[in-house]
């Protein structure tokens, strides 16, 4: 009796010691971040990243002005959810409140065929098919533009935002719904006025973890976003994002150099930004689901 | 009576919107067969790249990904199982339960890119692994660790818990219970929800950019610490690194179709194993 109570705290052990490596790697990424980015703080000094230039490799002198990428990350950002957050409920809705089940059945598959296509695969199809095609509309001398990118980075959103969207608008009680329609409302109006805002925690939920996908994309926008480190808010122009400088960088350049220290710099912040948005949109969901 | 007329022309608009989702998908699907259909022969699945991969085949980025795959399971199959039993059968309510799930969370939100830097940091330079298939396996293993807990867990919380109870009853002991009545059942959903977890880890670049991929090597490798090619990588670097990227088109649509046919064929398989077994497993 005693040897199996001992076998079975030894298996329980064993489980909690494993179920802990979830925390190990946060702390170890935290850790390991923050070791590669530390030499930067003594030479050449942490204010060296508040500036607005980013020329990390010259003859003359190098600068570490995070600002592009800051802006471009920004604007990629904030075209893509523009775009991706209309179309994205629009779909949630009306898969989750307007389409038949056979139709819903129809849609499963290719959300989650769209959720599945690697980044790299939608950053090739962007540069042959969408940039020309940007080129072309908005008559631009090139169609690497952070509108390109925008578009491709709402594509790699939009599954998000209509699965986690569809589930907050299916998680609304019926009697809400019920209720409305014999008050007299119509169907238009329940959709709208009773069923969306009882579920919008979940909705900006969804919206929030769709940014925070949008924000650590990497292939695609490094492959069309043209990669010039300009400030601008025009989305006709070429901009270099966060991740697309430590994808594209960290290639060629010496390990421990200043250079090297401000990639993982700007790593830190990605990581910050995204465990930012996420937490918050796990305590928006967290709420409207106990309510 | 003016919403009469407004709500159908409302709802075929959301209808159309809805569609146009399916459509552009649909439509990047089919180019991408279309046009990487005719450069799929023998010689470009099992050939050797030549000229910086701008002729010949793609056979080292092949094996490179499924080597990849296949240690990446390796690792994060048996840690991510073994968390969610935890989870699912051990833990109660409190504050060390409420850190793991937290850290999961977090895990899940991690930008790919920052697990290559992680990676390189700590694998690739502090372990001293070097660019390398282990280096690159655990820094994958690490970001889909989620993936395989989330998934897993659902497995289990699946199984009803009178088969727990009834086992209990009869006197076996907590493991006896999870390892006889809980596990047998709940495997083939445990691993099918994971297989969402290898299409991810075979279609990411930028981990694998960072700690094991390499530019132009055409051989295969021998041991954990050689570089590999990897599809992902091999096609960014034909579609962007190479002088004349519309000479090689062709090549990249090969690419780009092996890719996907992988990553989209490995969750295809997962989905329909998924249904069968809910079919199966009626509680």
């Amino acid at each position: 009796m005693r040897i199996s109570g001992l076998k079975e705290n030894v298996v329980r052990l064993a489980f909690l010691g494993t179920a802990s490596i979830s925390i190990i790697i946060v702390m170890l990424i935290f850790v390991f971040l923050g070791k590669e980015a530390f030499p930067f703080m003594k030479n050449p000094g942490l204010s060296q990243l508040l500036g607005s230039r980013w020329a990390p490799v010259s003859f003359i002198k190098e600068v570490y002005g995070i600002y592009p990428l800051l802006t471009g990350s920004l604007l990629i950002t904030i075209l893509a959810t523009l775009i991706s957050v209309p179309i994205g409920v629009c779909g949630a809705v009306y898969i989750s409140e307007i389409a038949g089940n056979a139709e819903r059945e129809f849609f499963k598959p290719f959300i989650e065929i769209l959720a599945g296509i690697p980044s790299v695969v939608l950053g090739f199809f962007g540069l042959v098919t969408v940039a020309p095609l940007v080129k072309r509309i908005f008559n631009l001398p090139s169609g690497l533009t952070a509108l390109t990118g925008a578009l491709l980075l709402a594509l790699m959103a939009i599954p998000t935002i209509i699965t986690i969207s569809e589930d907050a608008i299916r998680s609304v009680p019926r009697s809400f719904k019920e209720a409305s329609l014999a008050l007299g409302a119509s169907r238009l109006q329940t959709t709208w006025r009773v069923t969306v805002p009882a579920a919008l925690s979940g909705i900006i939920a969804a919206i929030m973890l769709g940014m925070g996908r949008v924000i650590g994309e990497t292939m695609a926008v490094l492959m069309v976003t043209g990669n010039a480190a300009v400030i601008t808010m025009s989305p006709f122009e070429s901009v270099r994002t966060m991740t697309a400088t430590i994808a594209a960088e960290m290639g060629e350049v010496p390990f421990g150099s200043a250079h090297y220290s401000a990639l993982f710099w700007i790593g830190i912040i990605l990581l910050v930004v995204t465990f930012a948005l996420n937490m918050v949109a796990m305590r928006v969901l967290k709420r409207y689901r106990m309510s | 009576m003016r919403s009469r007329k407004i709500e159908p022309a409302i709802h075929w608009g959301m209808r159309l919107v809805t569609y146009s989702i399916v459509i552009v998908i649909a439509f990047i699907i089919i180019d991408i067969v279309w046009k990487g259909l005719p450069v799929i022969s023998w010689k470009f699945l099992s050939g050797f790249p030549k000229k910086s991969g701008a002729e010949g085949g793609i056979l080292p980025a092949i094996v490179g990904t499924l080597v990849l795959v296949l240690g990446t399971i390796a690792v994060a199959l048996p840690l991510g199982m073994a968390s969610a039993v935890y989870l699912s059968e051990y833990a109660k309510q409190g504050k060390f339960t409420n850190t793991i799930r937290l850290a999961i969370i977090t895990l899940a939100g991690v930008p790919s890119i920052v697990f290559g830097l992680f990676g390189l940091g700590l694998f690739v330079l502090f372990f001293g692994f070097g660019a390398s298939i282990l280096a690159g396996c655990l820094t994958l293993a690490c970001m889909i660790l989620p993936i395989i807990i989330v998934s897993s867990e659902e497995a289990l919380k699946a199984i009803p818990q009178s088969l727990r109870e009834g086992s209990l009853a009869l006197g076996a002991t907590k493991w006896e219970t999870i390892r006889r009545n809980v596990l047998p059942y709940s495997m083939s959903g445990m691993l099918t929800g994971s297989i969402l977890g290898i299409g991810r880890a075979a279609g990411e670049t930028a981990p694998i950019l960072l700690t094991v991929a390499a530019f132009y090597l055409p051989k295969l490798p021998n041991s954990i610490f050689d570089q590999v090619m990897a599809l992902p990588y091999h096609l960014y670097i034909l579609a962007t690194q190479l002088p004349d990227a519309d000479a090689v088109r062709p090549m990249q649509y090969g690419t780009a179709l092996v890719l996907i046919a992988l990553v989209l064929g490995v969750n295809m398989f997962a989905i329909i194993f998924r249904n069968r077994v809910r079919k199966k497993y009626r509680w």
